[in-house]
């Protein structure tokens, strides 16, 4: 399905970059408003969706050349691992920490391991995601 | 709001089932979908509708609507999509190799059992 | 944790190295590294012999699902002492006896010693624990243990078979054992035996103590193979001989007589459990002895004559409940010392003899007697340990089953004082099987060490066992000798035992070879010279047994019910399980809709009320209408492409309902899914066929019907469960403790990372998973997919 489409290619170009910073906003911002994890993963392969649509695959591989298999590995990784982490501290298992740190340049930082748990969240959602996308429409041939 | 939610949950529902009881692959699977979505609204109006302020903390509310089911929604939704694309790709290549999309064709013959 | 539960799990934990040793360590028979184990353990045990002689009792516990009342409580008393000695001696005689016996060439030594060690871990659980539901847990792995070895030569047709018919019986005891337990709980609040025995006297009028009763000893006569259930024993002895001189002689078919001993204070009071006791008890030492005379596989005779032993014991409890049932505590004391003396010594001669027929086998090739003869001269020592265990058995002087027998004697003689109805059988019975056991006792050895040598019917040529193979037996038969003349020196072990099973007589045990002439020795006397008539005449009265017709035999029986259930299950199989999902999914949906819509109105639960709604919309009615209108014009589009925007109409109305209903996360994650979604339905519809196959008109109805129904159903009880609030929802505690305990303020969000951050954790599992399915399904194909072609 080799067919040249430019309006869609020039809007992906400037709009690629919206969605994902939106989408990395909505991660973050998850946590006091709606967004996180789910969704935030959801948009950023909603967004390499279209690089896909209005490019081919061979062109996404070459811009993203990453195993989204491992992508979902990582993610998992992190999830449990923030779960083991409140081990060590002898808490429960996912028991999260939060708390302000005072940071030079930046000021008051707000930082929370449930960031972490998400940021597995986020990750294993964008690699199923692609993952599955990229290996129906690998299956052309 | 509610009575109507639960006739529109099970009118989903019901062709939803229809769906899922044709022979044809891709019907099976848009059933699915179609369920899970039933079950979502289904699980929302259990949960009572517009009880509140949408459940964040800081919007100047008296009531918020009941996070729990929206969070188990939210799961389900994402769930509900891994399963879709699971059945989607089994029918996909089922149908690749055996050239069929009807399922009654898709029964095993007395000889494997 | 204390050191006994490490006791009881220390063979497990070895088990667990086996496998490594036996890959790494070719040079040395794997049985070596096994062989310290049941030492130390019996070490251990022994530690404990002065602890229980002084009535102390010593219980550990550990906490396991204490709010189910189910802890892993370990206690050693009286009783449990003497079978984890008897477990842990054995067993090491029997793994010492196992490394000459397996060839470390030939044989999967790793497995076979796998499954002996859960054997022992769990045989010692069953009689350690005081926790029932722990001890049923344990008594169903040392059956499961019992399956695995004797099938471990799984190759013959034959051990296939034994192991599961040893299986199917031991479990459905198990099963009704289990149900007995629980049973036991409902009446008493607790699983532990120690406070079931304290209250034993307030549950004897409690509608369910029978039922209880009779489960509990449906599972002691399974396992413990009492007739109707005793046919799984002799099958069981295709198990390598090791084996059926450890279980299936010595330990786990005693097991059933320890429950029945362990349960006997909360049982005994009741007629029936003595009753039945008794009559079981009897027959199957009538009938196991009567049985083993016309065998002539050694193996078969040693398998029918524990069957009759195993109901010796078993009458001799019964026989003890009858006494206290009767108030006459002197004669239960009797009975029980016999009981539990006999069965000390059944486990030293029998497993002695079993160790003997495994040498004639390894040294002969075979275990029958109509091949066997004259090998006293060839196997000297092997016909000395015979000559001690055979006369144990037939219950003749000097050995340890001359007292016990005689005991026995003594404690069926009582039964006449008490008044119940034909108690005169009780000894007649007695000293019929007596001398049926006798006369096979006779047979087993000199049909095999006497007679013609016939060295043309054997495989090999039999010459004298290996020393490491007759080290087991020789000290199994010193032990029938040594307890034979001073029988007093088990009294640490055995006296305690006997008080653990009725702690509130005080009472003083002694054992002596010489009582006088009374009445005990001349039924002995009596046994003998009928039994030396008797097998001096055998081929004169052996018709008596072509006399049962064939048909009655219970093995038919058994297997007559086995295939019958396999065929039943096969052609329901057959026209249920029809291959076709719209079948399978039609019986689920009209299940579902007829339970649930017949237990509404059934139970009238039905209700309906219109209070609390929230208000309606227009834009709403809208959004609705699109939702229905879409979803029923889905069922009639024929075009794939139509179908899929159709469903795609839905989910965006359905996202866009979630905004209405305040959930903002909700729209927005199904919005970009929905998205994806369509995609993914495009990308890979490209591939599918354009129309979509039809069903018949006759079908569609039948379809049409059930949808219809589900959706009501579906309806009916949403309405129901809208209009009756059986309690409060649990969400204030999420909207109060957000900010203060998670530091968020999207509570949904913090629902899912942090409150029940559990699920989500294995909600992205199932996703990795569903990804790796789909990765493999269409990626993996490339090399198998070539055969799916060929075929």
């Amino acid at each position: 399905m080799k067919t040249s489409n430019v309006i869609l290619q020039s809007m992906t170009k400037v709009l690629l970059f919206l969605i994902m910073i939106f989408s990395i906003y909505i991660f973050f911002a998850g946590h006091y408003t709606p967004g996180g994890g789910f969704v935030g993963g959801l948009l950023t392969s909603g967004a390499i969706l279209l690089l896909l649509l209005a490019y081919d695959l061979q062109t996404v591989r070459n811009i993203l050349p990453v195993n989204f298999l491992y992508m979902v590995a990582v993610g998992l990784v992190f999830a449990i691992g923030t779960g083991v982490g409140s081990l060590i501290f002898d808490k429960p298992f996912l028991t999260h920490a939060f708390g302000d740190i005072h940071v030079p340049i930046l000021g008051e930082l707000h930082l929370h391991t449930a960031t972490l748990f998400d940021l597995g969240v986020y990750l294993v959602v964008v690699g199923v995601t692609m993952s599955i996308i990229q290996t129906i429409g690998g299956d052309d041939e | 709001m509610e009575i109507l939610m639960i006739f529109i949950a099970g009118i989903l529902f019901m062709s939803a089932t229809y769906l899922m009881l044709s022979r044809s692959v891709v019907r099976i699977i848009l059933g699915t979908t179609v369920l899970s979505h039933g079950v979502h609204l289904l699980l929302l109006t259990m949960g009572g509708l517009k009880r509140g302020a949408p459940p964040l903390v800081g919007e100047e509310a008296s009531a918020y609507t009941d996070p729990l089911p929206q969070a188990l929604i939210l799961t389900a939704i994402v769930i509900a999509f891994g399963v879709t694309a699971l059945f989607l790709v089994l029918g996909y290549r089922s149908y690749k190799e055996l050239g069929t999309d009807n399922m009654e064709k898709l029964r095993g013959n007395d000889g494997n059992d | 944790m204390s050191l006994l539960h490490l006791a009881i799990i220390a063979p497990f934990i070895i088990a667990v190295f086996v496998p490594l040793i036996y890959k790494h360590i070719k040079s040395v028979h794997t049985g070596w590294f096994i062989l310290p184990l049941p030492i130390l353990l019996f070490a251990y045990f022994s530690s404990y012999i002065s602890k229980t002689a002084n009535k102390q009792v010593t219980m550990e516990s550990f906490s396991w699902i204490s709010s189910l009342g189910i802890d892993f409580t370990v206690k050693v008393d009286g009783l449990g002492l003497l079978f984890a000695l008897l477990i842990t001696g054995i067993g090491s005689l029997v793994i010492l006896y196992s490394i000459y016996y397996l060839s470390k060439q030939r044989e999967k030594l790793n497995t076979f010693y796998v499954y002996l060690l859960l054997f022992m871990g769990a045989m010692l659980g069953v009689v350690l624990s005081d926790n029932l539901i722990v001890l049923y847990a344990f008594w169903e792995l040392t059956s499961f243990s019992s399956f695995l070895l004797i099938g471990y030569w799984y190759n013959r047709e034959k051990s296939r078979y034994g192991a599961q018919k040893s299986m199917i019986i031991t479990v459905l005891g198990g099963l009704a054992m289990l149900g007995g337990i629980i049973l036991l709980y409902n009446m008493t609040g607790t699983f532990s035996i120690t406070e079931i025995v304290a209250q034993a006297d307030t549950i004897i009028n409690h509608p369910l103590f029978v039922a209880a009763l009779l489960c509990i000893l449906l599972g002691a006569f399974t396992k413990s193979a009492q007739f109707p259930f005793h046919i799984w024993l002799p099958d069981a002895m295709e198990a390598p001989t090791p084996v059926s001189a450890y279980l299936h002689s010595a330990t786990m078919v005693k097991a059933g007589i320890y429950l029945v001993a362990r349960m006997s204070p909360v049982f005994a009071e009741h007629t029936l459990w003595m009753g039945l006791i008794i009559a079981f008890g009897l027959f199957t030492l009538f009938w196991g002895s009567f049985s083993a005379v016309k065998q002539t596989d050694l193996k078969s005779i040693l398998a029918f004559s524990t069957v009759s032993q195993l109901g010796l014991i078993m009458s001799l409890l019964g026989v003890g409940a009858a006494a206290l049932h009767f108030d006459h505590p002197e004669y239960f004391m009797v009975a029980t010392t016999a009981a539990i003396f006999h069965l000390m010594n059944h486990a030293t001669f029998k497993g002695s003899l079993f160790m003997v027929v495994g040498i004639v086998d390894h040294e002969t090739g075979t275990r029958d007697i109509r091949k066997l003869g004259g090998l006293m001269n060839l196997m000297p020592i092997t016909f000395t340990i015979a000559i001690i265990g055979t006369f144990a058995m037939a219950g003749l002087p000097p050995f340890n089953g001359f007292l016990s027998k005689e005991m026995f004697f003594t404690g069926m003689i009582n039964a006449l004082h008490m008044d119940f109805d034909w108690s005169i059988i009780i000894p007649v019975i007695a000293w019929i099987a007596s001398v049926f056991t006798f006369i096979y006792s006779m047979i087993l050895v000199f049909k095999t060490f006497t007679g013609k040598y016939q060295p043309e019917k054997l495989e090999k040529k039999p010459h004298e066992a290996p020393i490491g193979m007759l080290i087991s037996p020789i000290i199994l038969a010193s032990l029938v000798i040594v307890i034979g003349i001073f029988p007093n020196i088990v009294k640490p072990i055995l006296v305690p035992a006997i008080e653990t099973i009725m702690p509130m007589y005080e009472f003083d045990v002694h054992i002596s070879m010489w009582h006088g002439f009374n009445t005990e020795l001349f039924m002995t006397i009596g046994v003998i010279v009928v039994g030396v008539l008797m097998y001096l005449g055998l081929n004169k009265w052996r018709g008596i047994y072509g006399i049962f017709p064939e048909k009655l035999a219970l093995n038919r029986f058994y297997d007559g019910l086995l295939d019958s259930m396999h065929k039943g299950s096969y052609s329901l199989n057959r026209n249920v399980m029809s291959g076709s999902i719209n079948h399978y999914l039609s019986y689920m949906f009209i299940f579902m809709v007829v339970l649930i819509i017949g237990s509404l109105f059934g139970q009238n639960a039905f209700t309906f009320s219109t209070d609390n709604l929230a208000p309606i919309e227009f834009y709403e009615v809208i959004l609705t209408l699109i939702v229905a209108v879409s979803s029923i014009a889905l069922l009639f589009v024929k075009s794939r492409i139509v179908s899929i925007l159709l469903t795609g109409t839905i989910g965006y109305m359905v996202s866009l309902l979630f905004i209405v209903f305040r959930a903002p996360d909700l729209a927005l994650t199904q919005l970009v899914i929905e998205t994806i979604s369509v995609s993914l339905f495009l990308l890979c519809f490209y591939h599918l066929p354009k129309k979509l196959t039809d069903d018949p008109m006759p079908v569609k109805v039948r379809n049409a019907v059930i949808s219809v129904g589900v959706g009501l159903f579906v309806i009916l009880v949403g309405l129901t469960a809208h209009s009756t609030k059986l309690f409060d929802s649990i969400s204030q505690y999420y909207i109060e403790n957000t900010y203060s305990e998670a530091a968020g303020k999207n509570m949904v969000n913090v629902i899912l990372v942090d409150f029940r951050g559990f699920d989500t954790m294995f909600e992205i599992a199932v996703l990795g998973i569903a990804a790796l399915a789909i990765f493999g399904l269409i990626k993996l194909r490339r090399n198998g997919g070539k055969k799916i072609e060929n075929k």
